[in-house]
């Protein structure tokens, strides 16, 4: 077991720092020189009439004169030490901008992450014991439609619904819960919700049919045979061995999560990291873009780390070798 | 001759009250009966044989151009010479949806043709020659993963410049990992059998078992993922146009129609809301097709696709 921990360690250390080159030389072979955009945008005058010592000047604030194996090790060398350079557009550290936006993606995303699991596996579990029964007819429908519902679109109707015609929530927009806490999740509920929806319907299948295989096995009949309350066989006997599949995909739920947050934030007008992606991808702003993606990349890795080494301990037949 | 003589000793057997043996089909039968069965799935195949020819013929189902703006019809509601209404420009919503299932099927179809290939060559030459060539190949996809397909497509075309063939390009590398995940399995399980033994000890080369023995038997599980793919890739060219990433305007696109309404959404909610059930339809259409047709040619990738 340890020495898998270690070798997936150092696997995924070496995906990351592949990642990294991956996202540096990406940004810099395609075209686009984000310094002229910047500076169209900040004179809004033709670019041919611009002095080349301003350019050359700016180039060199922002070492993008010095060749790029340099500029990636000084990138790489910072993102150890926390920074994550400048970004040109807001001419302030991506650090910084990160730390403001990344904590409201991460809360809604938390929150997210915590209705799909527990909405998911309830209603999988319920429609795979009350198999063809009207829960089952209900959630096994809804379940399609959750994995191909486009969440910018349910986010729309959802707007449209409870927002502009029985104006019981709020129709975009994001408040601190430290600051109001009663708003705030007001504001969140219909993100969360739309974030949430493919991971709540793929839960729900995935456990559905891991249930169904499960309630099957001998063992189940032994629990039953000896005069055990549904309940007692359900909670201690079957839902743990039907959790294994389950947890698979939520190590995958991550990766849409921060994917949906990219939607969902343009949707709500949520200020977190989602939203700068996109507006940092329109302003060619390279730095925002790379932080980003690597703060991304590196999440999306742990928890698949994580998940990779919780098989072991909910499945003790899993062997490593 | 000898076939028949089996049969007709099986028949005896079962005559004289043994277990019955069970009724001989082919692979094709048994695939018909399993894809045919469920109405789920038949639903699915009308939605993508309608898809199919709206996107085909949409020059002759389309009541009105979808692209010449018109000010004196701006936001009609649903009438019956605009069944759907018009947009701010005045162009028929109508019209634009059914020009809109060219842009979702040509970048599906595209996207999934190029992926598609790069990945099964990448997975199977990785797993048939293993080693150094392994490791680079595997890794590379492994760089992959860890981006949400969304994010990854959206910095490859945004940085690309936008446009419906950054899009499709943007797409492929992001749907590149899967194939070369399923093939580069069975690439790994297949080279180790007696037949492929076989094949080099009479000299087959390389690329021929490759092509003529590995690629086969990667068909099923191939198949079933195009075909999911198909559906997640309209899925996400839906919300790149939606981000305002792919055809440029007065092109017609299902997410950037949803993304356009939404500005109108208090007075006139169809904008947003017919593009965006057109979307979902042919998603669930994609989906329900593929789930069939991994029931029906091998039941026991269920759960791994």
């Amino acid at each position: 077991m340890t020495t898998f921990i270690i070798r997936r360690l150092l696997h995924g250390l070496v995906v990351l720092v592949l990642v990294t080159i991956l996202i540096f030389f990406a940004m810099r072979l395609l075209p686009g020189d984000p310094l002229l955009i910047y500076l169209a945008q900040q004179s809004q005058q033709n670019l041919r009439d611009l002095p080349p010592e301003v350019l050359e000047q700016l180039r060199h604030e922002f070492g993008l004169d010095k060749p790029l194996p340099v500029q990636y090790a000084n990138w790489l060398s910072g993102i150890f030490k926390g920074d994550l350079g400048d970004s040109f557009f807001y001419r302030q550290s991506v650090g910084k901008m990160l730390l403001d936006r990344f904590p409201v993606t991460v809360y809604l995303g938390i929150l997210a992450m915590i209705v799909s699991i527990i909405l998911g596996i309830l209603s999988g579990m319920l429609a795979a014991i009350r198999r063809g029964k009207w829960v089952d007819n209900v959630v096994t429908p809804l379940t399609y439609i959750g994995v191909t519902i486009p969440i910018f679109w349910l986010g729309i109707l959802m707007i449209y619904v409870f927002g502009l015609k029985l104006n019981l929530l709020p129709i975009a927009g994001f408040t601190s819960p430290f600051v109001d806490f009663g708003l705030s999740t007001k504001q969140l509920i219909m993100p969360v919700f739309c974030e949430s929806i493919f991971g709540i319907a793929s839960n729900a299948r995935q456990m559905r049919s891991s249930m169904l295989e499960v309630i099957r096995q001998d063992y189940i009949r032994t629990a039953w045979s000896k005069g055990l309350k549904e309940r007692v066989v359900i909670s201690k006997h079957a839902l743990k061995n039907s959790l294994i599949p389950v947890i698979t995909l939520i190590g995958m739920g991550v990766s849409f999560i921060f994917g949906g947050s990219v939607l969902v934030e343009t949707v709500f007008a949520i200020p977190g990291v989602g939203r700068l992606l996109v507006s940092s991808i329109f302003n060619h702003d390279y730095m925002v873009v790379q932080g980003i993606t690597i703060i991304i990349a590196l999440v999306v890795l742990l928890v698949n780390l994580i998940v990779d080494i919780s098989y072991g301990w909910l499945d003790p037949r899993i062997r490593y070798g | 001759m000898v076939k028949k003589d089996q049969e007709s000793t099986e028949k005896d057997t079962t005559v004289s009250g043994f277990a019955e043996a069970p009724p001989r089909v082919s692979e094709r039968q048994r695939f018909q009966r399993v894809f045919f069965s469920r109405k789920i799935v038949m639903f699915g195949m009308v939605i993508l044989v309608a898809l199919v020819f709206t996107a085909i013929f949409a020059n002759l189902l389309a009541p009105y151009d979808p692209y010449k703006p018109d000010m004196s019809s701006s936001l009609l509601p649903p009438n019956r010479e605009h069944l759907l209404g018009t947009d701010i420009f005045g162009r028929d919503t109508l019209s634009r949806l059914i020009y809109g299932s060219r842009t979702a099927l040509a970048v599906g179809f595209i996207s999934v043709g190029i992926a598609s290939v790069i990945g099964i060559v990448a997975g199977i030459t990785a797993g048939y020659f293993g080693g150094i060539t392994n490791i680079i190949i595997m890794r590379a996809i492994d760089t992959l993963m860890p981006f949400p397909m969304i994010v990854l497509a959206l910095i490859v075309a945004g940085m690309l410049g936008g446009g419906i063939h950054n899009v499709i390009i943007a797409l492929s590398i992001a749907t590149i990992p899967p194939y070369t995940r399923v093939t580069h399995g069975l690439a790994l399980s297949v080279k180790e059998t007696d037949y492929i033994l076989a094949q080099r000890s009479m000299g087959a080369s390389h690329l021929r078992i490759m092509m003529n023995h590995i690629l086969p038997n990667a068909f099923p599980p191939i198949i079933v993922l195009m075909t999911m793919m198909l559906g997640s890739l309209i899925l996400a060219e839906a919300g790149l146009s939606f981000l305002g990433i792919g055809i440029e305007p007065p092109g017609a696109a299902w997410g950037a129609m949803v993304n356009d309404g939404y500005k109108y959404l208090q007075d006139h909610p169809i904008l947003s809301f017919a593009p965006g059930l057109a979307i979902m339809l042919v998603v669930f259409a994609f989906n329900m097709v593929g789930d069939g047709l991994r029931d029906a040619l091998d039941p026991r990738l269920r759960g791994l696709l």
